[in-house]
């Protein structure tokens, strides 16, 4: 049952459709943490990438927003599970994520200026809205130690924030 | 007193003398800036104190904007009396207001 859903959950992660949404399970902290780290590591990736190629400086300003926050929050996510012994626990929802993020890095990759810039900025206001998602109506629900709830209501505030300034940048590009 | 003196001393109570310029604290924590709403003074200091670990930013559209690094305080002396809507440019769900009086 358990196998069924989360390798359920991970075929819709790969094809894109309400991804976390209909996780049957729920996840536990050490997942939950696991899942929350991969999801900044994972834009601090496609930031690194935006850095590297874009010529726009407002998309680079904002890759560089998502790196410092991202990497902040991490950290306070690393100092937080030491600090409850907890050790995140790699699963389904993680890999399917990273699997996701690696393929659109890939498409990504290919793109060159203008073109980049907008697939880069309109993946982030998807891809935030999608963490946000997932946030509000799993991660934050199923969390059992406070702390850690504390950590990702921070973490979807900021996060929340990450949308509307992408959105903003989007707007900017048009 | 004499009532000369109590005169003189009413008329400095009352403010022909400028009050003192004050400093107001607007404290950021887990993105929230906290009083949201101020009141102030044109002469008077904000200072935002950033509990966060991250960097925010005090921005009035087409207007000024003052870097919060994380952490740390920063501050701005209100030059005039209006009313400004101001938000964190990193963030935009981050919302405060002030509102100085001449």
């Amino acid at each position: 049952m358990l196998i069924r859903h989360t390798a359920t959950l991970a075929a819709m992660l790969l094809l894109g459709t309400a991804p976390f949404a209909q996780a049957a399970d729920k996840p536990t902290d050490p997942q939950i943490a696991h899942i929350a780290y991969t999801a900044g590591v994972i834009d601090v990736e496609a930031a690194k990438l935006a850095i590297g190629k874009s010529k726009n400086k407002d998309v680079v300003d904002f890759a560089n927003d998502m790196v410092r926050d991202h990497e902040a929050v991490n950290l306070q996510a690393l100092d937080l599970v030491k600090k409850l012994k907890v050790t995140p626990e790699d699963n389904a929802t993680s890999q399917a994520l990273s699997k996701a993020a690696a393929d659109e890095r890939a498409k990504l990759a290919k793109l060159e200026g203008a073109a980049f810039d907008k697939a880069y900025v309109d993946n982030e206001v998807a891809y935030h809205k999608q963490v946000n998602g997932a946030l509000e109506t799993l991660l934050i629900p199923s969390a059992s130690n406070a702390e850690l709830k504390s950590l990702l209501e921070t973490g979807l505030k900021i996060f929340q924030g990450h949308e509307q300034h992408a959105e903003h940048v989007a707007g900017m590009l048009k | 007193m004499s009532k000369r003196h109590l005169w003189i001393a009413l008329t400095l109570a009352i403010g022909i003398v400028p009050a003192q310029a004050e400093t107001i604290q607007v404290t950021i924590d887990k993105l929230v800036f906290s009083p949201a709403s101020v009141e102030a003074k044109a002469g008077d200091t904000i200072e935002w104190v950033n509990k966060d670990v991250f960097a925010h930013t005090a921005t009035v559209k087409g207007g000024w904007e003052v870097m919060i690094p994380p952490k740390k305080s920063a501050s701005l002396t209100l030059q005039k009396a209006e009313t400004v809507d101001y938000f964190c440019r990193f963030h935009p769900n981050m919302k405060g207001r002030l509102v100085v009086a001449p």
